[in-house]
C-alpha cells in the first residue's frame, strides 16, 4: 500500500522541476543549507505551483503568512516536507487587494484564506466562501483589524444586529431540526458553538462556529518587545505553553542568529516531551469521562495531576511558563534532580500501562470508541491535519523528525501511528505518545550536557524567521518579524487546533447523537489555541 | 469481570483527596507561589520594579508593593535577579473585588453551605479551565465542600468566569448573569479575568470582568491553583476570610492561613 506523503521530490531538484514547468513565472531561490526553497510566484501560477506541491509532491500545507509592506500585500505560502520548507512569496498592490483562492487545489488553506478575508480585507477570488470567520456579525463592514492603521487599543464600533447567529439550513427533512451547543456549556467547557444538523437520533452534519475567543493576539503583540511577545505566545494556549513558547524563542533566535547552548536545547526536549506527556494524560482522562467510565476517569485525573505537581516542584510553574527565554532557559537544574524526574515519570509510564491494559479489555468502552468519528487517510491529508489525529489515520509526519529542531535528531524514538482514524486509535495514539516522551525524558536525563543554560544576552536584530514546533496536539508554526529596538513587527501563529478544527466535521458526520462527547474528546483540541 | 477490576483498582488506590480547608496542604507542587513586596528595599532593589511586564509591582514611600490582580507568574522578579523579592508559596489569594470589602451580611445565611456554580469561559487560555477541571477530580473534589456545577444559569448561585472577557462573548455573559436569580455572585479567576492580564483592554477584549458586570470575589494567580480556587469558593460563602489584594509583604516564607 502507498503511504501518503511518501512521494517527495527532493529538495535540490525542486528549482529544475519548477523552472522547467513554469519557465519565466516563477524565480527560485535555493538554500540547501537551512533546507529552504524560497519562489516568487505570479497569480497566473500560484494555483498551479501550490496544487502540484501539495498534491503531486507530497508537500504539507503549514500557514499563509499575510504582510502589509508599505504600498503592497506579500502573501507568503509555506509548505514543508522531509527536510525541507518552501515559501511561495506573492505580492500585491494595495489598491488591488484581489488574490486568486487556492483552496479549491489546496483544502488545507481553507480556514487561512477566510481568516486573511476577515482580518485583511484580501478577496480570495474563486473561493467557496468567504465572510464571517474571526469576526462575528457585530464588527462593522470594512473593518480590518489586522491592518496596520487599525488602531488595537480602542474598541470598535459595534454593529446594531440581532446577537442570535444562524446559518443556512442544509437538510431539508420532515423533522430536520439545529441542535445548538454552546457557546455556554454545562461544565467547564470551552466557548464554541456547534449546531447538529439532526433528524431525529442521526446527526447528519455539524456546523462550527468558533472565535468566540479571539484575543487578537497576533494584532496586540505588533510593536511590543519580543520580550513581551513571549508572554503572549506562552500563554494564548496556557496548557501547551512550552511548546509555543518553544516555536516563538526559536525564530527570534534564527532572526539574531543565536546560537542556543548544548544544554538548554537538551532541556527542551525535556520539558516539550513533559509537558506532552502531561497533555496526553489528561486527554486520556477527558476522553475516559466522554464514556462515563468514572474510575478510569480518576486514575487518569489523578496521573495528570501528580504530573501538574511534578512540573511545579521541579520548575515552579504548574504550566512550565516562565521557562523559555530567547537563547535558551531561564533556570538551570541540578542533574540529580533531573535525574529524579526521569526516575519519576518512569513510574507514571508503568501507572499509565496498567491503564491502557485495563481499558483494552473493558468491552463497554471500546464500544463507544470504535468506529466513532472516522477521519479517513485521504481527508487528513487534503485537510492538512497535523499531530495525534494525524498520526491516528495513518499520516506519519511529525515535525520532531520531519523538520529537527532543538537537537531532536539526536534522540531516539518511534512515531506511534494507526491506520484505522476511529476514536479508539486516537486514543491509542496518545497512549503511544505518552510512553515515547517518557523514552524521550529518560535519554535526554541521561546525557545532559554540562555548560551554560541560556546564550549571553544579545541584541533581538531586524528580519524576519519562521519558528516551528511540534506541540502536543500537533504542527505548530510562528512567523516572526522583528524591526529595530527589538520590537515585533508581525506576528502569525498557525497552531494546531486551528489546523485540526478544520478538520473536524469530517468526524462529526453521520453519527449517533450521543456520540457527540466522545467524538470531542477524542480530537482534544483547544479553542483557546485556534481562536488566538 | 473486568467491571469488578474496575472496582478494585479504585478501592487500592485509596483515597487521594486533599484536607484542606480543613488542614492546610503540604504537598509540593500544589502551588507556583506569588511575590511578596519588601517593606524596605536596598539599594538598587527598586530596580526590579521595571522588570515585571505587567505592572503588578509600584513604589510606595519606601515599600515595594506587589498588585496581585496583576502578576502573571512570569518569575521575571526573582529569576536573574539578587535577592529582592520574597516569594509566597501559599495559596489562599482569592479577596472580595467590591469596593464596600466585604459581602453584604444578609448572603451569607441566604446561601448556607451549599452553592451551585455556573462556569462561562470569556477567553481563558484553557490552563484556568484545567485548573477547574481538576476541582471535580479526586485531588480536590469540591462535592464534599457542598460546591456543584450546575448546567444552567437559572439555578446558579455563583457566576465564575475565567479569561479577559473577549469582545464575542460579552453578550452571552450578560445573557447568563441576567439570567441567574438573586441573590447572585460573580467570581473571577486567574489575572485576566481581574485585570485582563497581558491580553487587555483591548479592541478584543474589555480587559476584566469588572468591565462588564459587578464581581464580587476574585482569584488572582496564572492560572490560580485548584486550592486558590477553593479558597474563592469558600470565601464566596464566608466559610474562609480573604487574603489581601495587594502585597507589603514580609520576606519569611509561607504564609499561614
Amino acid at each position: 500500500m502507498e503511504r501518503p506523503l511518501d512521494s517527495t521530490v527532493k529538495l535540490e531538484n525542486l528549482s529544475e522541476e519548477i523552472t522547467g514547468r513554469w519557465p519565466d513565472q516563477v524565480r527560485v531561490d535555493l538554500d540547501l543549507q537551512n533546507g529552504l526553497c524560497l519562489m516568487e510566484c505570479e497569480a497566473s501560477v500560484l494555483r498551479k505551483v501550490c496544487s502540484w506541491l501539495f498534491s503531486k509532491q507530497g508537500f504539507s500545507f503549514a500557514s499563509l503568512v499575510v504582510e502589509e509592506e508599505h504600498a503592497e500585500f506579500s502573501l507568503r505560502y509555506i509548505f514543508y516536507s522531509e527536510k525541507s520548507q518552501v515559501h511561495i512569496l506573492h505580492r500585491i498592490p494595495k489598491t488591488e487587494a484581489t488574490v486568486p483562492s487556492i483552496s479549491n487545489f489546496v483544502h488545507a488553506a481553507d480556514w487561512h484564506e477566510r481568516e486573511a478575508e476577515d482580518l485583511f480585507g484580501l478577496d480570495f477570488e474563486g473561493h467557496p466562501r468567504l465572510g464571517d470567520f474571526v469576526l462575528h456579525e457585530e464588527w462593522p463592514e470594512g473593518v480590518n483589524p489586522m491592518r496596520a492603521d487599525f488602531d488595537p487599543s480602542k474598541p470598535y464600533v459595534h454593529r446594531e444586529v440581532s446577537p442570535y447567529w444562524r446559518p443556512i439550513k442544509i437538510v431539508q427533512a420532515s423533522g430536520a431540526f439545529m441542535m445548538p451547543i454552546g457557546p455556554i456549556y454545562s461544565d467547564f467547557a470551552e466557548s464554541a458553538h456547534f449546531l447538529l444538523e439532526t433528524v431525529g437520533e442521526d446527526v447528519i452534519r455539524t456546523i462550527t462556529r468558533f472565535f468566540y475567543k479571539y484575543r487578537g493576539v497576533e494584532k496586540i503583540a505588533e510593536a511590543r518587545k519580543v520580550n513581551e511577545v513571549l508572554l503572549l505566545a506562552e500563554r494564548f494556549s496556557g496548557t501547551s505553553a512550552f511548546a509555543h513558547s518553544l516555536a516563538f524563542c526559536q525564530a527570534v533566535e534564527e532572526v539574531s542568529k543565536v546560537e542556543v547552548p548544548p544544554r538548554a536545547k537538551a532541556l527542551r526536549i525535556l520539558f516539550a516531551e513533559l509537558e506532552r506527556l502531561r497533555h496526553h494524560v489528561g486527554s486520556i482522562a477527558g476522553i475516559c469521562g466522554s464514556t462515563a467510565l468514572a474510575v478510569a476517569t480518576s486514575q487518569a485525573s489523578i496521573l495528570e495531576e501528580e504530573l501538574l505537581r511534578l512540573c511545579c516542584a521541579v520548575t515552579g510553574h504548574r504550566y512550565l511558563f516562565g521557562l523559555n527565554t530567547p537563547g535558551g532557559i531561564t533556570m538551570d537544574f541540578n542533574n540529580e534532580v533531573i535525574q529524579n524526574l526521569a526516575d519519576t515519570v518512569q513510574g507514571f509510564l508503568e501507572k499509565l500501562e496498567d491503564l491502557k491494559q485495563m481499558l483494552r479489555y473493558s468491552s463497554s468502552f471500546l464500544d463507544r470508541l470504535e468506529e466513532v468519528g472516522i477521519v479517513s487517510p485521504g481527508s487528513a491529508v487534503s485537510y492538512g491535519l497535523v499531530g495525534p489525529i494525524a498520526r491516528a489515520s495513518g499520516i506519519k509526519r511529525d515535525l520532531r523528525t520531519v523538520l529537527p529542531y532543538s537537537g531532536y535528531e539526536k534522540v531516539e524514538f518511534i512515531i506511534p501511528c494507526e491506520q484505522e482514524g476511529d476514536g479508539y486509535a486516537r486514543l491509542r495514539v496518545l497512549f503511544g505518545e505518552a510512553e515515547q516522551s517518557v523514552n524521550i525524558i529518560r535519554q535526554v536525563a541521561s546525557f545532559l550536557p554540562s555548560g551554560p543554560t541560556v546564550s549571553p544576552s544579545f541584541e533581538v536584530t531586524t528580519g524576519a524567521a519562521l519558528g516551528w514546533a511540534e506541540s502536543p496536539k500537533g504542527a505548530t508554526f510562528h512567523w516572526v518579524r522583528t524591526e529595530e529596538d527589538g520590537r515585533v513587527a508581525r506576528y502569525r501563529i498557525t497552531p494546531p487546533s486551528f489546523t485540526n478544527w478544520h478538520g473536524f466535521h469530517l468526524a462529526a458526520e453521520n453519527f449517533a447523537f450521543q456520540d457527540f462527547p466522545i467524538i470531542m474528546a477524542t480530537f482534544g483540541l483547544s479553542n483557546a489555541e485556534s481562536d488566538r | 469481570m473486568i467491571m469488578v477490576r474496575w472496582v478494585l483498582k479504585g478501592l487500592q488506590t485509596g483515597i487521594k483527596t486533599t484536607s484542606y480547608p480543613r488542614r492546610e496542604e503540604l504537598a509540593s507542587g500544589v502551588s507556583p507561589g506569588l511575590p511578596e513586596g519588601k517593606r524596605e528595599p536596598r539599594d538598587g532593589a527598586l530596580s526590579v520594579i521595571s522588570r515585571c511586564p505587567t505592572y503588578a509591582l509600584r513604589q510606595v514611600g519606601q515599600q515595594i508593593l506587589v498588585d496581585y490582580r496583576r502578576c502573571i507568574h512570569c518569575f521575571r522578579c526573582v529569576r536573574g535577579v539578587q535577592d529582592v523579592l520574597g516569594w509566597n508559596l501559599g495559596y489562599e489569594w482569592a479577596a472580595y473585588m467590591n469596593k464596600n470589602d466585604g459581602p453584604p451580611p444578609k448572603l451569607e445565611k441566604v446561601f448556607g453551605r451549599s452553592l451551585h456554580i455556573f462556569f462561562v469561559d470569556g477567553g481563558a487560555c484553557n490552563a484556568c479551565i484545567s485548573e477547574l477541571e481538576q476541582l471535580n477530580k479526586p485531588f480536590y473534589n469540591i462535592h464534599r465542600l457542598g460546591f456543584f456545577v450546575t448546567p444552567t444559569p437559572r439555578k446558579a448561585d455563583i457566576l465564575l468566569i475565567a479569561g479577559p472577557v473577549t469582545d464575542h462573548m460579552r453578550f452571552s455573559i450578560q445573557k447568563a448573569y441576567a439570567g441567574m436569580p438573586t441573590p447572585k455572585r460573580v467570581l473571577a479567576v486567574g489575572a485576566c479575568g481581574l485585570s485582563g492580564g497581558i491580553f487587555g483592554p483591548s479592541f478584543a477584549s474589555e480587559g476584566g470582568v469588572q468591565k462588564l458586570i459587578p464581581l464580587d470575589v476574585g482569584v488572582p494567580g496564572c492560572p490560580p491553583p485548584p486550592l486558590a480556587m477553593i479558597h474563592g469558593l469558600l470565601l464566596a460563602v464566608s466559610r474562609k476570610p480573604p487574603a489581601s489584594l495587594t502585597s507589603s509583604g514580609s520576606v519569611d516564607g509561607r504564609k499561614k492561613s
